[in-house]
């Protein structure tokens, strides 16, 4: 197998791996960057983010108001430390992205433009027009392209890292155009490849979503973590689950159900007007718009569909123009995939899988466990999210830690890592290559990729989905421990070596089934509901004995142990998440 | 949901084992509000693992699904199947090699668009501590259409020129060379103009007009191409009447 040598090895060049690349690139000239990625950097799903990056820029705004919107928005499971951080650093980020062209919306005077956002007690979302991740990835992308240093290998799909005495050496990785394998030797690797939407079966998340990065962490130690928690965006087409930004409810969209009602004032968030107004209703946080709907569902209050229920996203009133200056790619995603133009009828829409608030366990450096291991972005879990993610967090988050990975990813490169026998690590490289060769060799296997596809997104959406029980968790986890044991009867259809998606896609379902378990498992243990992590037998948050991050560590043989770790307090005690009327 | 076949007539090429492409037929049941994308992931989840095809997003945006359909270049996320008759031509884009299936080798243009220097070319490095740069919503509205390019390369596909001659810099990387000249940030206009200005840049378009036809997020390269032959020649009249004065 032909080796790549470079300082450090990125994978997955969304947002993410592509500021990280950059700070790399600035910190250290001299230093050798491989960004490798199992699509082209434009691809990556960072492209689909809609409403804006938030950080704090006007004078009516502060740190604080940052802080607590954040640490209460995710039912005070986000280590504060790390917020405190994110929310000094978030404008700094989004300025330079600023610098290096993105393209915000602004205001008549020239400075940028900020909107509301859901949970959020002041306007503080940069945006550009309803297209922020779309622009934000392509000024990260093109700005790339003045670093010699970075050298990108694009349609690489990485299958595992290489790890030698608890010290990160590299990845493998199959070059997708010739069917080849490649060990990429690095001191130090960063995970950025995003999230694991795919694992459910009805998601705004794009197909290259599958959990890769998480998976591979979390095979060679690193504990998942928070993996309980999965975000529901409130407001996604029925049928395909393309997403319709909370931007439109920023802008003063209103929900309302099959009697024209504007239910959400049943659900602790109203009084309804005056409207638009902050941290009320439509601009309550997504976890608690999502399990509204769920009980509206339940009561019969919603409107039925050829693609499940649905309620009405009504933005008629904002009129035309508005729509075509603030939302355009609201209107026309509408207008074709709906058939429903904006300006005239309300957008059905109906709760949809969106953010992984969990993920590779990190601190704030972007480190982990493993020596010279480092991970960014939703792929990583630092936490700022705790249960819930507030909308426009996730954007400046890949920002603001994908620089930080990096920077200590160079600190450690300079620190000089550990040295390996390339005996040992040859030994893992070839496991590695075996376990794909085996994959590619194997005849005589009676399960089907699709079927077996079908049956865990199925059981995910059934079993941990919206509200979660412990009989349907129980389920879930034991449909997963049966769905692993077929998955090594999988026999591949297609042997060519030239881009072979049917072998791509079988590794991305090892991964979907590694993750799903770590967050099924999770879910089950965690007999309390916070967050996004609702139990119908648990109803209440228990803080003597869940203020705490759950860890899924990997094993072999069946399902992860779950350990627990303090949740980081500084200056904000947990109390009740207040909105509508409730606020202070 | 009204479900009916239809024939879905696909290239087929892998180049360890074919000799040349070929076409390959398969019945499809889809529904009417279907579009081309899902008309081949049903072929590749229920009828044969073996075919190669690029996706992701499914709304539009991350440009991994331009194909060739009934002869027009489109995203097949966005190709819907009531504007098709029942028998639908696949193909991978046109003047790009085939790598296998529906997959083209696209290396030319991310090469090319390294060449036309697509970021920010500034003086002087603006410190962050001095904050935002200040930006009108009309210099703002100067370039963003520009700015809209998915890099899709259905443009590159329905570009004739760029058929004839594949040394043609080509239309979306033009058009975003033009989105930074355009930038009231930046000051890299001159350092482009190598490559822009060049006979493989601007130059060799000879305005069709098929990249801005085909284009599914309205950026109209072809007007970025023709508002640079103007600037650039203003730029050359002026330096022969005022030669002391810098374009």
């Amino acid at each position: 197998m032909e080796t790549i040598t470079s300082d450090v090895a990125i994978v997955g060049a969304g947002g993410a791996g592509l500021r990280a690349a950059i700070a790399l690139a600035e910190s250290n000239p001299g230093l050798r960057i491989a960004l490798i990625s199992k699509v082209y950097p434009m691809r990556s799903h960072t492209v689909a983010a809609e409403g804006g990056a938030a950080g704090v820029i006007k004078d009516n705004d502060s740190f604080d108001n940052h802080f607590n919107d954040t640490v209460a928005g995710g039912d005070w499971l986000c280590d504060q430390d790390a917020v405190e951080l994110f929310t000094h650093e978030a404008p700094k980020e989004l300025t330079r992205i600023e610098h290096w062209g993105c393209p915000w919306s602004r205001q008549a005077d020239g400075h940028v433009a900020v909107r509301s956002f859901g949970g959020m007690k002041v306007e503080r979302t940069w945006y550009a027009a309803d297209k922020t991740g779309f622009h934000l990835l392509h000024t990260l992308f093109q700005t790339s392209l003045k670093y010699p240093a970075i050298e990108r290998y694009d349609e690489y799909f990485c299958t595992d890292i290489v790890a030698v005495n608890g010290a990160c050496q590299g990845v493998v990785a199959l070059e997708m155009r010739t069917g080849q394998l490649r060990f990429f030797r690095a001191k130090a690797i960063i995970i950025a490849t995003g999230g694991a939407g795919r694992i459910f079966p009805f998601t705004t998340n794009g197909a290259v979503k599958t959990g890769d990065g998480m998976a591979m962490a979390y095979r060679v130690g690193v504990p998942l973590k928070d993996m309980e928690f999965v975000q529901y965006h409130p407001t996604g087409l029925p049928g395909t689950g393309i997403l319709i930004t909370e931007a439109s409810r920023g802008e003063g969209g209103i929900l309302v159900n099959r009697d024209g009602y504007r239910y959400l004032q049943d659900y602790d968030l109203g009084p309804p007007d005056p409207w638009p107004r902050k941290k009320a209703m439509e601009l309550g946080p997504r976890d608690r718009l999502s399990q509204a709907f769920w009980h509206e569902q339940q009561q019969g209050r919603t409107i039925k569909t050829v693609d499940g229920e649905v309620v009405h996203l009504d933005l008629r009133h904002l009129g035309e123009a508005k729509i075509n200056e603030r939302l355009p790619m609201v209107r026309e995603l509408s207008r074709s995939y709906v058939r429903v133009d904006p300006v005239d009828a309300p957008i059905p829409v109906r709760p949809v899988v969106h953010y992984t608030m969990g993920g590779i366990d990190t601190d704030t450096n972007g480190a982990t466990r493993i020596g010279g291991l480092f991970a960014a972005g939703e792929c990583a879990c630092v936490s700022i999210n705790g249960a819930n993610r507030l909308g426009s967090n996730s954007l400046t988050e890949l920002l603001v830690f994908g620089a930080r990975a990096a920077r200590s990813a160079a600190d450690y490169v300079a620190g000089g890592a550990s040295a390996v026998s390339d005996g040992l690590l040859m030994e893992q490289v070839e496991a590695a290559e075996n376990r794909v060769l085996t994959l590619f060799r194997k005849t005589n296997g009676n399960e089907d990729i699709v079927g077996l596809r079908r049956e865990l997104t199925a059981t995910m959406e059934a079993g941990a989905g919206i509200y979660r029980s412990e009989d349907s968790l129980r389920e879930s986890c034991e449909k997963l421990q049966e769905i692993r044991q077929r998955y090594s009867s999988i026999e591949l259809r297609d042997k060519s070596n030239v881009f072979n998606t049917d072998l791509t896609e079988v590794l991305e379902l090892k991964s979907m089934i590694d993750v799903a378990s770590a967050l099924a498992v999770s879910a089950y243990h965690r007999t309390e509901s916070r967050g996004s992590h609702q139990r119908l037998d648990y109803t209440e948050r228990d803080d003597k004995k869940f203020l705490r991050h759950s860890l899924a560590t990997y094993s072999a043989q069946g399902e992860p142990h779950i350990d627990y770790r303090d949740v980081v307090i500084t200056r904000s005690q947990p109390g009740e998440r207040a909105y509508g009327g409730n606020q202070d | 949901m009204r479900q009916a076949f239809r024939q879905l007539e696909v290239l087929r090429y892998d180049p360890d084992t074919d000799s040349a492409p070929h076409f390959q037929t398969y019945e499809v049941p889809c529904q009417d509000d279907w579009v081309v994308l899902d008309a081949i992931n049903y072929v590749k989840e229920n009828l044969d693992r073996t075919l190669s095809y690029r996706w992701s997003c499914h709304m539009a945006v991350c440009g991994s699904c331009g194909l060739v359909v009934n002869g027009e270049s489109v995203l097949a996320c966005h190709a819907f199947l009531r504007d098709y008759p029942e028998k639908i031509r696949v193909e991978p884009l046109g003047n790009f090699p085939i790598e296998r299936d529906l997959v083209v080798m696209i290396d030319d243009f991310v090469e090319k668009l390294r060449t036309v220097k697509p970021y920010i070319v500034s003086k002087k490095e603006r410190a962050i501590e001095f904050g935002e740069t200040l930006q009108s919503p009309e210099k703002l509205a100067a370039y963003k259409q520009y700015a809209d390019c998915i890099n899709c390369l259905l443009c590159y596909s329905a570009c004739p020129q760029y058929g004839l001659n594949d040394n043609f810099v080509g239309p979306a990387a033009l058009a975003l060379a033009h989105r930074y000249n355009l930038d009231s940030r930046d000051v890299g206009r001159s350092a482009r103009a190598d490559v822009v200005a060049s006979n493989p840049g601007i130059w060799e378009c000879s305005f069709v007009g098929a990249c801005s036809e085909v284009c599914p997020k309205n950026v109209d390269p072809a007007a970025s191409i023709q508002q640079m032959k103007i600037a650039i020649t203003a730029d050359y009249f002026m330096r022969l009447l005022m030669p002391w004065r810098k374009p």
